[in-house]
Order: C-alpha cells, then sequence, then structure tokens
C-alpha cells in the first residue's frame, strides 16, 4: 500500500497549500463586515475564466481517477510478490497503441491551441484526427485482448494476465468516459456561434488535460506491465527493507 | 484567457466606521444560469434542484433503511430466542447480518449525510443558487438509486442475497458454501456497490466545487457553519477512499466470474480442489478497510458538523473554540487514511504494523477528543433550550463519548485480540458510528424540518421518539458490551451449549431483542410524525429556532426555486453570533450589515447602565 499512501501524501500537500491561502488562523469570530474574496483591491470584480467550476471539477476527478488507479497499482505491486506470479509477455502491439494514444494527446494538445486562436476550421479537423486515433487506440486495446486470449493467456491462468486485462480495461474505459465529453464537445464546436466561442474553447481545454492525464497513467501502467519498474520496486525496497 | 490575480488577497475588512448610508453592492450581478423545470416529471422526478435532490435521496435512504431496520429486528429474534422461527435458519441469519450492515453503513447513513444534508444545506448554507452542476447532481441521485434497486433485487434473486457478512471478505464471499456465493448474491451486491460509488463520485464533486466556488460574498471558508465544513471534509475523504471499495470489487468480480485469482488462495471444497490459487485475502482486507475506515469518519465528520450546530443554536451560545474545531475535522480528515490496519489486528498481515497502526488510532483521539471537550464548553453556561433537536444532540455527544472510550480499548492491540470477533465489538461499532450518527440524523431533521416543509413536527411525538430512541439504545449496547466480556462470539447463528457461556447471557439476549422490537417500533411514530406534521404541524415561520445561518434567512420558507429571490445575500460575520452582549436579540443572522445591529445595539442600554 506504499503507492496510495504516496499518492496520498501528495494530495495532502496539495490540500494543505490550498488551505494556507485560506486564512484558517484568522478569527472570525472578531471579524465583522465584508471580507471580499470576490472582489479585488479596486472594488472592482475579480474576473475569472468562464469554466472555473468546470476546471476544478476536472482537476478533483483527476484526483479520483489518480486515487483508483494508484490502488491499482498497490495492489499489483503487493499481488506479484507472492510465488505463483508470472508476467505475461508485452504484445508489440501495445507499444504501437501507446504511440496512437500519445498522437491523440498531442494533437488535441494542438487542437485546442488553435480554437484558442479562432481556427475554427482546422481545429474542426484536429478534433476529428484526435477522436479518430482515441477510437484506434481503444479498438488496438481489444486486439490486444483478443491477443492474450488466442494465445492461452488467459485471465484465470494466471493474476498477470489478469492484471493486465483489467488494467486495460480500466483505462479504456476512463478514454470512453472522455469520448461522451469530447463528442460533447465535436457537437458544440460544428455548431459554434460567436457568443459561444470561449466555452467551446475552455471545453476543448479540459478534453486535452483529460487525455494528457491518461497518457501519463497509461505510461505509468506500461512501465508496470513491462516490467520496468521490478528494478525501480528492487531498488527502493532495498532502502525500506 | 482571461487574467486572474494570482496569490492570497488581504481581506478587505470594513471598518466599523462605516458611514451610516453605505451598503455594499449585491453579492451578485448578473443572472446565474438555472435550469427551469417546465413539467411535473422535471420538476420532481428527473429534478436538478439540489433541495428535491435532497430529498429524494433522504427519502430512498429512509426507506431502505427501514428495510435494514426489520432485517435487525429479524436477527435479534433468531438470538433472543434461538430456533423459535423456523423462517430465520442459518443461511438467511447471515443474508440478514449482510444486508443489514452494509444497508445502514452506506446505503442510508452515507447517503442520508452526504446526499441528503449535503445537497440541502451546502447551497442554502452557502448562499448559492444551486450547486455548481444541477445535472451531474441529478444523474448522481439516479445512479444511487438504482445501486438500491440492485440490492434490493438480490432478495428476490435465485439463492437470495449474499451471506457473507457486510466486509465481504473473500475467500469465503465467492465460495458456495457461503449463501449467495455462488449464485447471485455477492454480484447483484458487487454491481450495487460499483454503481453507488460512481453515484457518489458524482455528487462528490458537485459538493466540493460548490463549496470551494459557489459560496456568496464574504462567505469565506472560515465563515462556514461546522455542517458545511464536516460534510465537505467527509466530501473529500469519500472521493479518495471510495475507489479502494470500487477496485476491490472490480477485482471481486474477476475472480468471480472470469475464475481469476486476486485474493482466492488454493481451496479443497468437498473434497475438490477449486479452480482457484496463490491468491491473497489479505490484499481485499487492505483494500476494503482503506475505505472502510475512512468512511467511519464520512459519517462521523458530517454528524459533527450538524451537531456542533445544534448544541450553538440551542444553548443559545457561539460555538466554543472555532477554529479549532474546524482544524480538528481537518486533522481527523486527514489521520483517517492511516489507520485503516487496525481492523486487520488478528488477520495474520506483518505483526510489525500493529505497532504503528495502535500509534496512529490513539492519535486520532486528540482532535476527537478536542471537539468533544468544545460541545461540552459550548453547553457551560449556555442558554440551554431542551428542543427535540437539542435532546438528540446530547445524546449524541454522550452516546459518541462511550463508542468513543470502547473504540481506544480495542484500538490497542493485546486490548484487541481477545475482544476480536465478540460482541463487544458489535457493541462497540453501534455506539460510535450507527447510534451515534443516527441520533444526528434525528436531531437534524427535526431541526431543519420546518424549513423543509414550513411546519413544525410534533413536540409530544418527538418527545416519546427520543426518549424511547435514546433510553433504548442503551438497553440494548451496554449489555451488549458485557456479553462481548464474557466472550460471547460474534457472528454465530446460535450459542448452543457453551461452557462458558452462562444461561443468564440468554437472558440477557432475550432482553435485548425485546427492547430492539420496542426501539424499532418507536421509528414508525417517528414516520408519522414526519407525515402527519407536514398537514398539522404548527406553522413555523421563517426561522423558528433563530438561528444564524443563512438557510434561515431565506426570502421564502420552503425556499423556492433558485434559493434567494432577486439578489444573493451578502455575508458579514461568521455563523454563531448567538447572545452577542448589547444586541437587540439573542442572535445576529450572518447577512444583517454591521451598522443595522450596531443602530440596534446603541438603542439598547448597555448592561449595567
Amino acid at each position: 500500500m506504499a503507492g496510495i499512501l504516496i499518492f496520498l501524501a501528495i494530495v495532502t500537500v496539495i490540500v494543505g497549500w490550498y488551505l494556507s491561502r485560506q486564512r484558517l488562523l484568522s478569527k472570525p469570530w472578531l471579524e465583522v463586515g465584508v471580507i471580499d474574496e470576490a472582489y479585488g483591491a479596486g472594488g472592482q470584480p475579480r474576473r475569472h475564466p468562464l469554466d472555473r467550476p468546470a476546471r476544478l471539477g476536472l482537476g478533483l476527478f483527476l484526483a479520483v481517477a489518480g486515487s483508483l488507479f494508484t490502488l491499482l497499482i498497490s495492489a499489483y505491486l503487493m499481488r506479484r510478490q507472492f510465488p505463483d506470479w508470472q508476467a505475461p509477455p508485452v504484445s508489440s502491439l501495445l507499444w504501437f497503441n501507446t504511440g496512437l494514444l500519445a498522437a491523440s494527446s498531442l494533437v488535441l494538445h494542438v487542437t485546442q491551441r488553435l480554437a484558442g486562436r479562432g481556427r475554427w476550421d482546422d481545429a474542426k479537423l484536429g478534433l476529428f484526427m484526435a477522436a479518430a486515433l482515441a477510437l484506434l487506440f481503444l479498438l488496438g486495446q481489444m486486439l490486444v485482448w483478443r491477443q492474450m486470449t488466442a494465445a492461452g493467456y488467459l485471465a484465470a491462468g494466471n493474476p498477470g494476465n489478469a492484471f493486465l486485462y483489467l488494467i486495460i480495461g480500466l483505462h479504456g474505459l476512463h478514454l470512453g468516459g472522455g469520448m461522451v465529453a469530447l463528442g460533447r464537445n465535436a457537437l458544440r464546436l460544428w455548431h459554434v456561434e460567436d457568443a459561444r466561442r470561449d466555452r467551446v474553447f475552455a471545453g476543448l481545454q479540459l478534453c486535452a488535460v483529460y487525455w494528457h492525464f491518461l497518457l501519463v497513467v497509461w505510461l505509468i501502467m506500461l512501465a508496470l506491465l513491462a516490467q520496468w519498474v521490478d528494478d525501480v520496486v528492487a531498488f527502493c525496497g532495498q532502502f525500506l527493507s | 484567457m482571461v487574467d486572474v490575480p494570482r496569490g492570497p488577497m488581504p481581506p478587505q475588512i470594513i471598518p466599523d466606521t462605516v458611514p451610516p448610508d453605505y451598503l455594499p453592492p449585491p453579492a451578485e450581478v448578473k443572472d446565474v444560469e438555472l435550469y427551469h423545470a417546465h413539467s411535473w416529471i422535471t420538476k420532481y422526478v428527473f429534478c436538478q434542484d439540489a433541495k428535491i435532490i435532497a430529498l429524494q435521496y433522504a427519502g430512498t435512504a429512509l426507506a431502505i433503511g427501514f428495510v435494514a431496520l426489520v432485517l435487525s429486528w429479524l436477527m435479534r429474534l433468531q438470538l433472543g430466542f434461538p430456533g423459535v422461527f423456523a423462517f430465520i435458519d442459518v443461511n438467511a441469519y447471515y443474508q440478514f447480518i449482510t444486508m443489514h450492515g452494509m444497508v445502514m453503513v452506506i446505503y442510508l447513513i452515507t447517503a442520508i449525510f452526504l446526499g441528503g444534508f449535503g445537497n440541502y444545506l451546502i447551497p442554502l448554507m452557502l448562499g448559492a443558487r444551486d450547486m455548481a452542476f444541477p445535472y451531474l447532481n441529478m444523474l448522481s441521485y439516479w445512479v444511487y438509486f438504482l445501486a438500491v434497486l440492485v440490492l434490493v433485487s438480490s432478495f428476490f434473486a435465485p439463492g437470495g442475497p449474499t451471506g457473507a457478512g457486510w466486509t465481504l471478505y473473500p475467500p469465503q464471499a465467492i465460495l458456495s458454501g457461503t449463501p449467495g456465493g455462488q449464485e447471485w448474491g455477492i454480484l447483484l451486491m458487487l454491481i450495487s456497490l460499483i454503481l453507488f460509488v460512481a453515484g457518489f463520485t458524482m455528487g462528490g464533486l458537485n459538493y466540493v466545487v460548490t463549496v470551494l466556488q459557489g459560496r456568496t460574498r464574504g462567505m469565506t471558508l472560515m465563515r462556514m457553519p461546522l455542517t458545511v465544513w464536516g460534510i465537505f471534509t467527509a466530501t473529500v475523504m469519500a472521493l479518495l477512499a471510495f475507489p479502494a471499495l470500487f477496485v476491490a470489487c472490480v477485482m471481486m468480480l474477476f475472480d468471480r466470474l472470469l475464475g481469476t485469482s486476486f485474493f482466492m488462495p488454493g481451496l479443497v471444497e468437498m473434497g475438490q480442489h477449486l479452480k482457484y490459487g496463490g491468491g491473497s485475502p489479505i490484499l481485499f482486507q487492505h483494500l476494503f478497510w482503506f475505505f472502510g475506515h475512512p468512511e467511519v469518519y464520512i459519517v462521523a465528520l458530517p454528524a459533527f458538523g450538524i451537531v456542533s450546530d445544534l448544541i450553538s443554536t440551542h444553548a443559545r451560545k457561539n460555538i466554543f473554540g472555532y477554529r479549532m474545531m474546524v482544524w480538528a475535522i481537518i486533522a481527523i480528515g486527514a489521520l483517517s487514511f492511516v489507520v485503516w490496519a487496525h481492523h486487520m489486528y488478528v488477520s495474520g498481515m506483518n505483526p510489525a504494523f500493529g505497532f504503528f497502526f495502535a500509534v496512529t488510532t490513539l492519535i486520532i483521539a486528540i482532535p476527537t477528543a478536542i471537539k468533544v471537550y468544545n460541545w461540552v464548553l459550548t453547553l457551560w453556561r449556555g442558554n440551554i433550550h431542551l428542543t427535540i433537536p437539542m435532546l438528540f444532540a446530547l445524546g449524541f455527544i454522550v452516546t459518541f463519548v462511550n463508542g468513543g472510550l470502547t473504540g481506544l480499548f480495542l484500538g490497542n492491540v493485546v486490548v484487541d485480540v481477545p475482544l476480536s470477533d465478540t460482541m463487544f465489538v458489535v457493541a462497540h461499532f453501534h455506539m460510535v458510528m450507527g447510534v451515534a450518527p443516527i441520533l444526528v440524523i434525528f436531531g437534524a431533521i427535526y431541526h431543519w424540518y420546518p424549513k423543509i416543509t414550513g411546519r413544525m413536527m410534533n413536540e409530544a411525538m418527538g418527545q416519546t421518539h427520543f426518549w424511547v430512541t435514546f433510553v433504548g439504545a442503551y438497553l440494548i449496547f451496554f449489555p451488549m458490551h458485557y456479553l462481548g466480556l464474557l466472550g460471547v462470539p460474534r457472528r454465530y447463528y446460535e450459542m448452543g451449549e457453551t461452557a462458558f457461556v452462562p444461561p443468564s447471557a440468554h437472558t440477557l439476549n432475550e432482553f435485548i431483542t425485546i427492547v430492539a422490537l420496542i426501539v424499532g417500533a418507536a421509528q414508525i411514530l417517528f414516520v408519522f410524525n414526519l407525515i402527519w406534521s407536514l398537514r398539522n404541524g404548527r406553522e413555523a415561520g421563517s426561522n423558528p429556532w433563530h438561528a444564524t445561518t443563512l438557510e434561515w434567512q431565506t426570502p421564502e420558507t420552503p425556499p423556492g426555486h433558485g434559493n434567494w429571490g432577486k439578489e444573493l445575500p451578502v455575508v458579514y460575520r461568521w455563523a454563531y453570533d448567538y447572545s452577542v452582549p448589547g444586541a437587540a436579540e439573542d442572535f445576529i443572522p450572518q447577512n444583517q450589515p454591521p451598522q443595522r445591529a450596531a443602530t440596534q445595539a446603541s438603542l439598547q442600554p448597555a448592561p449595567g447602565e
């Protein structure tokens, strides 16, 4: 469970940093009057990005999803210490899929920048490409499942196989959810009116952040599956034991 | 991109010497986008108004909670009068235990505190029009409702619900010897829990974003009522802890359906070698209790918050040590993530862990004790009104101290080992996370019912309900501690002729059962009161308790769509200005401008004049 404790430590630092700016040492019983957080020094309303709640919402969701994947990693690291563990071979298709996801993430990043500059036609093309790449990634992951099954690496055969199915599945589900959000943004993009443009831009930005997050998660998971982490874990284990 | 100023803003506090005609600008310049319901379906069924969603959550939670109450009756009937009721066989008994525990902890208490009170109180107490993402909020309720339906459906599934115990420990949870293990029961339970976590996450994101960004002008974090602090912190904890339950459920589904061995060791069942092998049941326990222990505080923190507000309001006194209360809530929230393995002292985990987890467990008693002292000090020399909400709040303090003290016993490894798996543990956790939070839930319902419906609940029925419930709970659970010390094991279908259990223990069991039936029946009176008072209750007015917090200052009671009429309230003070010396009344609402309070104060002769 060391993985999740490290994750929690990071969350604690972020929460602590936020709370340290919230005047937790103040004495509210002595302060009568308006304490203005929403208004700046000149009495002008402080302007915030339109999508401020959505950004925070996404940030929180990333924390929840981060907790989920970290717990999965913790479980993986605990289970692999048992003698029956056999890591399945990593299909070369996984590397190709990783490339697809990275490309999708990159294209989406460019897309939101194009949208920010008002190049809506290019943004449409970018969004289409990013979605297509992500779909190909999901398709590729399913092919990996089928390859594994065909080669006799069944889920019931070994916990190593089972984790591979589970990790690919859960990650794919998260990307699937992201595709729904991307679809909503695509609908908006295609029917964009001048007044709503910054909203579309904001939506695309959030999608891009989510894509980057899923890419990072996937890279960590791949490192686990490819057993690069073994060396790192063994190295860290020396200090812990 | 719009430019956002960075860094903490120095607070602008209006000095006491404001010009008399000064009124700050309204809290909100442009109208917020609210979804307006057009039909009966969108207004009351697929509703996006947090207040209706709150009632939907609370209604569903109470309904399923009553099912769990009846299950506890059935269990007690077996324990008090073993063998008398033929339909309670071993399997049925374990199914009742499992469903009672799971429903009470997750589908009733968690759902009603966060989904019910969270939805109702967060926007109103913070001066917001609604939650940050109303559509997601609606979805959250309906996914929760689906989770409840799936859970209930397991009663009618072939083989009945799972009988694995509420902790669902593998390997027994998915073996054929456990009811529902190789049938539908465990599957439906796991699916229901996965749905619950998904639904909760949608709601939880809403509560946190609303608290952080939906507050009205002047409502700083340090001016929030402790109710909101409790619900907020519990939600953050739940968002981080529930994924552990999610992962554990998904992995167990794999074990059960695909034959993987995440948790399943090699087993021989009925002389047959099972296909499983090499898995680790302790891995499941780690995941489960990584969720399970924060869960205790997920239900306790909202209760702490609500009880602080009830005590302050009904003792007409500011809460003692507000800052300390906030810090304690945060400290408990953080510490509760590093104590989980105290549930596993006897599981066979590395014994060295026991020391670490015993220490963290005992440390968490410090912020908790601070809270208890502060409640008592709030009562000290207060103008205590023994209203029904106050009775329940006082009942909570006593009960929580009781349950907390036995928790200190059990937190020590050497004391826990002999007491583990006895009725002592059952008595402990029922006091601390069963009776105590439920007393708060009742107190809170009596307290906020006038705001929700515009009418007071009937006092006589309320008094009867309180005294029967409070005294009854003690008559049930105090003797249970004693049974545990005798060594009466928990989870046993019947004792039989056990040498170390004296006959008097059986008499005691009969007594507990009879009291449990009476206490359960008293809850019917509560439900009757809820319905009866809707029509026949005394008109409450907008602020019957003379409370300071914003939900009592709405222009309409019950609050209308959008809560606040044309303009949002502006907050000038903290939530606990009760009995302020020199003030016209013994409370100053949070949205009352300073000069008005000062003017009124100047009309009053100062004490001693």
